[in-house]
């Protein structure tokens, strides 16, 4: 499926994106040094990196535009397309890999019809991977926003997300593709 | 504050823990216990004390080690010795906690060992568990023992005591403490730790920067997240002795963004420590000043190397550079810097406390000390383990790991990650040093130890590290660019049954293209999966290309999977679990697949409880 790289941010979201570079402005320097710190402070409000806030990132630091955004595409923690409101993270790691995380992926992108780096259509999930949590002795895991899942096996993955999904009545299954 | 009417106070609420007049409750609440359920664990026994009506205490401690039997508790009454319960769920803690505080019985069967003044009828001395008794904790000597979170815990153990010993010599003297220690930096290099001070120390400048590299990129290795977490004020006292020795006034604490937990107990160590006049201008006293900043990293595994590092905490995009120069003379913003790892300033702390001397009596003629292991993957006992440099890896997998789980043959061991190589279990007899590793074509690294049985296939690992190290190439060098692709997508088609003989000479000449021609140790050392899997599993990748099989059952293409009717008792748990509806068979009599629909998802492989569902 072919996606603009860099979404903007819908009409709604545009007083929410004023207030964080308000406090922005007076929490950073403008520093090239706090590039970084600034893209993840944005991200971390946001859920994704808006095309807007990039540009106005580059105008608090004076860096140009392409240092901007070839900074933050060239980190695997930025996205750069909105976020559903669970993001399901799966460890690839090689503890996670030898304990069939493949597998747990795999039936995960089939049970919410998303792969990794998309979210579902009813907005519920972003699917991601990432490369270790840090958790590897309770191999494999699986973190939902913040809270980290061990030593998971498929049905035990797949009744978290249904008990999610369950919770919100109204997209359901039905409206999916 | 002075320091001594800190520490008094310290030991003194100290003491007064250890001789509670009530109950104390420990809960390990690292990032896995918690993913494991300790935050219920603790609400249970907060809530079953108050229902007791006693008063108690309870605290959240690191890990212990035992990591395998989170989520873990370890209860103590009044002169007693700490009980260990692990796996625990609400119900169970509740039940132990009334049947030991109410009752005074600690029940046995379900305890793990004790810890303290013993013996305690029926249960095992930690320090005599098979997991812990050829270990030796340095690094890790507060984790799980002490409340991370209190500053005066770890000064009541003797913290912050190398480091006033440290300010008392001459700064050259403390390096040469740390040189005769034998250390060796402990982020996977293994490079003299006084010595590479000595050259900082040496380089001219005004201002100078040390760095901790808390980036741990290693994808199934946490020793330093563990240690971060159970252990904060190891590192951070470790840190300040090694800026004092070099001469620097500034420090930075690189740590990945993943590690939220380890982040916030850094945060409040920190507040902790300009508390107790042990950062500022003047620390302890003396004329030494010191300030620490913690830089989160954003996801890339090439930010562990320290060019790269430096790139990133500057602001820019983390590729590395060529070196000479050398970070010691032109490192952070031009800056002479030295950057060492987590467990390196850990061990620091250690050997300032108790003398180069003492370290030194642990360990081989060239490693000396102890290393830490993530060990993890296919072993019955994972966790967080240090043992003494020079153990032998059957040691660290048979008698620490308990062996295979499930009853199934060892095959290999994976140390050092993606940089790292696979040894096969007939060389698990091969000592534990930087030395004899590498001679192995692995690498000692950073501790991760994966574990692998038969039903890990040994041409697949190398293709997922391949994927992981092509994902991570920062791109700057085409060997590494496009060689890590290039095997990826050989491996990739060796994994699909499409691979030819002429594959593995190419697989081998690529590989050699990538180890040369690449600046930094991420392209250099990429192919050292390919590399001992070729050496050691030949005959495994020989089954994918000419007998288009895959014995351990990973790669789809190459196996099916087939019920045995001679085993099969027709209990029908297979065909509940299978998705796509392949499995037929009535009832009490044997069960088939049909192949045309099955997925391989192995879903009936894992649920038959008769081991009647085959690998073909
Ligand atoms: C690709 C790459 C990734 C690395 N990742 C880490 C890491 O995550 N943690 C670490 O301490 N060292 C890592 N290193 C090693 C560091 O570059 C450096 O050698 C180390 O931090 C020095 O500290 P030490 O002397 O105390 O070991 C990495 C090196 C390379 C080439
Ligand atoms: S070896 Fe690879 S990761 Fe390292 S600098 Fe070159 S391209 Fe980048
Ligand atoms: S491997 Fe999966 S798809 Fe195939 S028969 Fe078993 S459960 Fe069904
Ligand atoms: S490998 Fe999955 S948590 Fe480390
Ligand atoms: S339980 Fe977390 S590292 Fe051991």
């Amino acid at each position: 499926m072919e996606q603009a790289i860099y979404a903007e941010l819908p009409e709604e979201g545009r007083s929410e994106i004023e207030d964080l570079f308000n406090e922005m402005r007076k929490e950073f320097k403008g520093r090239p040094e706090e590039l970084i710190p600034m893209l993840q402070r944005a991200q971390r409000r946001l859920g994704f990196l808006p095309e807007q806030a990039m540009l106005e990132i580059a105008r608090i630091t004076r860096l140009s535009a392409a240092r901007v955004f070839g900074t933050a595409t060239f980190y695997a923690q930025f996205r750069f397309q909105p976020v559903g409101k669970y993001i399901v993270r799966v460890c690839r790691g090689t503890a996670c890999h030898v304990k069939g995380s493949d597998r747990l992926l795999e039936t995960i992108v089939g049970y919410l019809h998303a792969v990794p780096g998309q979210m579902t259509p009813d907005g519920l999930f972003t699917i991601e991977t990432v490369a270790c949590f840090g958790s590897c002795a309770l191999a494999p895991v699986m973190v939902i926003n913040d809270s980290v899942y061990g030593s998971l096996n498929r049905s035990r993955a797949l009744k978290l997300l249904g008990e999610i999904r369950n919770s919100f009545p109204l997209p359901k299954l039905a409206s999916l593709p | 504050m002075d320091f001594s009417l800190i520490r008094e106070r310290a030991e003194k609420n100290w003491k007064a823990l250890e001789t509670l007049k009530q109950p104390l409750i420990q809960v390990g609440m690292g990032t896995c216990g918690k993913a494991a359920g300790a935050d219920e664990v603790y609400a249970t026994a907060k809530q079953t004390l108050k229902q007791m009506n006693l008063l108690g205490r309870i605290l959240q401690v690191g890990c212990i080690g035992t990591c395998y039997l989170e989520p873990i508790m370890a209860v103590r009454k009044p002169g007693g010795p700490f009980i260990y319960y692990g796996n625990l769920t609400a119900k169970r803690a509740e039940e132990i906690l009334l049947s030991y505080l109410k009752n005074d019985n600690p029940r046995p069967d379900w305890a793990v060992c004790f810890r303290g003044e013993g013996p305690v009828d029926g249960i095992p001395r930690f320090e005599d568990l098979p997991m812990i008794k050829p270990q030796v904790r340095i690094a890790l000597r507060n984790c799980g023992i002490i409340d991370p979170e209190n500053i005066e815990h770890y000064i009541a153990r003797g913290g912050y005591g190398g480091l006033a010993r440290a300010l008392r010599m001459d700064p050259e003297e403390v390096a040469r403490e740390i040189k005769d220690s034998g250390l060796r930096g402990r982020g996977g290099a293994g490079f003299p730790t006084g010595m590479k001070w000595e050259f900082a120390r040496k380089a001219p400048g005004r201002m100078k920067y040390i760095i901790c590299n808390a980036d741990e990129g290693d994808p199934g290795a946490f020793m330093d997240r563990s240690l971060l977490e159970g252990d904060p004020h190891s590192v951070l006292e470790g840190m300040l002795i090694g800026a004092y020795a070099i001469g620097c006034n500034e420090g930075y604490i690189y740590i990945r963004a993943e590690y939220p937990l380890a982040i916030k107990r850094l945060e409040t160590a920190l507040i902790q420590m300009e508390e107790c006049g042990l950062l500022g201008r003047s620390i302890l006293g003396s004329r030494f000043g010191f300030e620490i900043h913690i830089k989160e990293g954003a996801g890339a595994f090439v930010c562990g190397e320290e060019t790269a590092l430096m790139a990133s905490i500057a602001g820019g995009r983390g590729m590395p550079c060529s070196r000479p120069p050398f970070p010691a003379v032109k490192g952070l913003w031009g800056n002479p810097t030295n950057i060492n790892n987590v467990e390196t300033l850990a061990n620091v702390s250690a050997i300032l406390t108790k003398g180069a001397k003492w370290f030194a009596g642990f360990g081989t003629e060239k490693s000396k000390g102890t290393k830490t292991f993530a060990l993890a993957g296919k072993v019955e006992r994972t966790g967080l383990i240090e043992v003494p440099m020079g153990i032998r890896l059957k040691e660290i997998i048979l008698e620490i790991g308990g062996g295979v789980a499930k009853g199934k043959k060892v095959k290999a061991v994976q140390t050092g990650g993606p940089s790292g190589g696979c040894i096969p279990a007939d060389l698990f007899d091969l000592p534990v040093d930087y030395e004899s590793l590498t001679a192995a074509g692995s690498i000692m690294g950073s501790g991760g130890m994966v574990v692998m049985d038969e039903e890990t296939c040994m041409v697949d690992i190398p293709r997922y590290f391949l994927s992981f190290t092509a994902e991570e190439s920062c791109g700057k060098c085409i060997p590494c660019r496009l060689g890590t692709r290039q095997m990826l997508d050989i491996l990739n088609e060796i994994c699909e049954g499409k691979g030819t003989p002429e594959d593995l000479d190419i697989l081998k000449e690529v590989s050699e293209t990538v180890q040369k021609g690449s600046l930094c140790g991420l392209g250099q050392t990429a192919p050292n999966p390919v590399q001992t899997t070729l050496r050691y599993f030949l005959t495994e990748y020989e089954a994918h290309i000419l007998r288009k099989r895959c014995e351990a059952g990973v790669c789809k293409p190459l196996f099916h999977y087939e019920i045995d009717p001679e085993t099969c008792n027709g209990c029908g748990v297979c065909s509940t679990k299978c998705s796509v509806e392949a499995i037929t068979g009535e009832k009490k009599k044997p069960h088939s697949i049909e192949q045309e629909k099955c997925t391989k998802c192995g879903a009936c492989y894992e649920a038959c409880k008769f081991q009647a569902i085959r690998i073909c």
